[in-house]
């Protein structure tokens, strides 16, 4: 669709929250149970302005906690409904039993999680500390740079969570304040198009069948199924990969807006490589361009995938790169780097890939990123690519003191 | 809908339900909890005034009733939590280890 002719898909500004809410309600779930909490409170206000104007058949449950919120989602999404929710960093933290239960009772909840840093020392601003704790959890994980992205993505996340070989729930992240509220452009789908894509719920089993009454969350400690019953879970895993990228396709058959588990920038003849997730990739795409025209051969790898990980295709990706910086906007105190970095080496070691790796922590609590900090990281892996060492520790970008 | 689980114990991760859904209903009798008794509730007839208060207190449905009386308890179910014999207004039930009984755990 061209954005200048194409007078139903016209470009408007909004926030990355806006765009979301609007995402919501073109989607008009069954249930939406949240609780506000900074940076995304206005994902939630707006859809719950559009229950109050009446123009969604939502229900909307306000509760008194995300702990609250999240068990309220598994509820309703075990009783059948279409189910969202959104959330942010300490409320993400909050949600953390809940997270684990919506997961193994297989739960197809869709939540927008705006990443936020977590305390302390108390902070409001942007880091992925939130959702990337919650890596482990059994959710579908989907990072995003922008407000379109963040609009595309939650378009898409029924349709994978649903899909018969996943049936797992699905979360959406873009980065607090920066794209949850800054105003962007967005080419919004036309609400038939947003229906037709995601289509009818499928039906399972659901606790509301008194026609054939089931027992959902049962105890398992003396029975002994849970290991087969985590078994499944990452098998349903392994199968969403293919499932998430036949969504993608699918999408860009309706948008033209081509999605894949590594949004590739000039990777072809890549030497040096800089791996990035959410908003901070366009500098990072900044940087490869200046150090393109100089004739250095770097590229980017945005994420976006990142549960289930596409490990073969990072592999793929990085295999006649001599060096690869990975960005981390949150850090796992005391292991090996932040957790892309543990993610993206373990994948390229059990691939044979043996590129020099750095891992650049930034933006931690919303500290900014600019692009000479970006060109920092990029001059390492620079010379690491011309035999230099690179740093077996955490580089820091833009450190204060530094 | 009735749920074969003859062979569940060898059950794949596939053969199981998605989310641990447990798909028939009332079957958490084919589980029998009176393993985990180390202690016996014995009900003393003599005493008994038949209040029906252990019936009542019972986790367990494990006082079993007939005709409006107590007649026993079901050892397969009773998990001898002593519930019944602190809640007899004439104590009547008492506890008595496992190891007393023939056969017992
Ligand atoms: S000991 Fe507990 S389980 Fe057994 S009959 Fe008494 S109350 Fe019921
Ligand atoms: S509570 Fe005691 S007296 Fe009452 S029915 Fe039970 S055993 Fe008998």
């Amino acid at each position: 669709m061209s954005a200048t002719t194409d007078t139903q898909h016209l470009i408007q500004a909004v926030t990355g929250n806006q765009a979301v809410a609007m995402a919501m309600k073109q989607i008009d779930p069954d249930v939406v149970a949240a609780y506000p909490i900074t940076p995304q409170t206005d994902v939630v206000q707006e859809f719950a302005e559009y229950v109050a104007a009446g123009s969604v058949k939502a229900n909307f449950v306000t509760v008194e906690s995300e702990h609250s919120a999240m068990s309220a989602c598994i509820g309703s999404a075990s009783a059948g409904a279409r189910t969202m929710t959104a959330t942010s960093s300490a409320g993400f933290a909050l949600m953390w039993e809940m997270l684990y239960i919506a997961a193994s009772m297989r739960c197809p909840i869709v939540m927008t999680t705006v990443n936020r840093a977590l305390s302390g020392p108390i902070n409001i601003h942007c880091d992925h500390s939130d959702s990337m704790g919650g890596r482990d959890s059994g959710w579908v994980q989907i990072y995003n740079e922008d407000a379109q992205e963040a609009y595309d993505a939650t378009i898409m996340g029924f349709p994978i969570a649903e899909h018969a070989d996943v049936r797992l729930p699905v979360m959406n992240m873009y980065d607090g304040f920066i794209i949850s509220g800054a105003i962007g452009p967005l080419q919004a789908l036309t609400d038939d198009e947003v229906k037709a894509f995601i289509g009818d719920a499928p039906t399972y089993p659901n606790l509301l069948n008194t026609d054939e009454p089931m027992t959902f969350g049962p105890f398992d400690g003396l029975h002994g199924f849970y290991f087969e019953h985590k078994i499944a879970q990452q098998r349903a895993m392994d199968r969403a990969l293919n499932v998430i990228q036949g969504v993608y396709d699918r999408f860009a058959a309706v948008t033209g807006r081509q999605y894949n588990h590594l949004m590739t920038y000039c990777m072809e003849d890549a030497d040096i490589a800089m791996v990035v997730a959410n908003s901070a990739a366009g500098n990072a795409r900044i940087v490869a361009d200046q150090l393109r025209a100089e004739g250095v051969k770097a590229g980017v790898i945005k994420l976006r995938t990142f549960r289930p990980f596409p490990t073969a295709e990072y592999a793929k990706a990085l295999a006649n790169v001599k060096a690869v910086g990975v960005m981390d906007r949150a850090d796992s105190f005391g292991g090996v780097g932040g957790p892309l970095y543990m993610e993206l080496l373990s994948a390229l070691y059990q691939y044979d890939i043996r590129a020099k790796t750095a891992n650049f922590i930034y933006g931690l609590g919303g500290r900014d990123i600019f692009p000479q900090d970006v060109e920092t990281g990029f001059r390492l892996l620079q010379a690491a690519a011309e035999g230099a060492d690179l740093p077996k520790s955490r580089v820091y970008l833009n450190m204060k003191g530094a | 809908m009735t749920w074969d689980i003859k062979d569940i114990q060898k059950w794949s991760p596939e053969e199981h339900e998605l989310g641990a859904v447990i798909p028939e209903a009332g079957n958490a009798t084919l589980y029998k909890t009176g393993g985990w008794r180390s202690e016996r509730p014995v009900r003393d007839e003599e005493k008994c005034t038949q209040c029906l208060f252990c019936y009542f207190y019972c986790p367990d449905t494990a006082v079993l009733v007939e005709d409006g009386k107590v007649v026993a308890f079901d050892y397969d179910h009773c998990k001898g939590c002593g519930v019944c014999a602190t809640e007899c207004p004439v104590d009547a039930i008492t506890m008595h280890p496992e190891t007393e009984f023939e056969g017992g755990c």
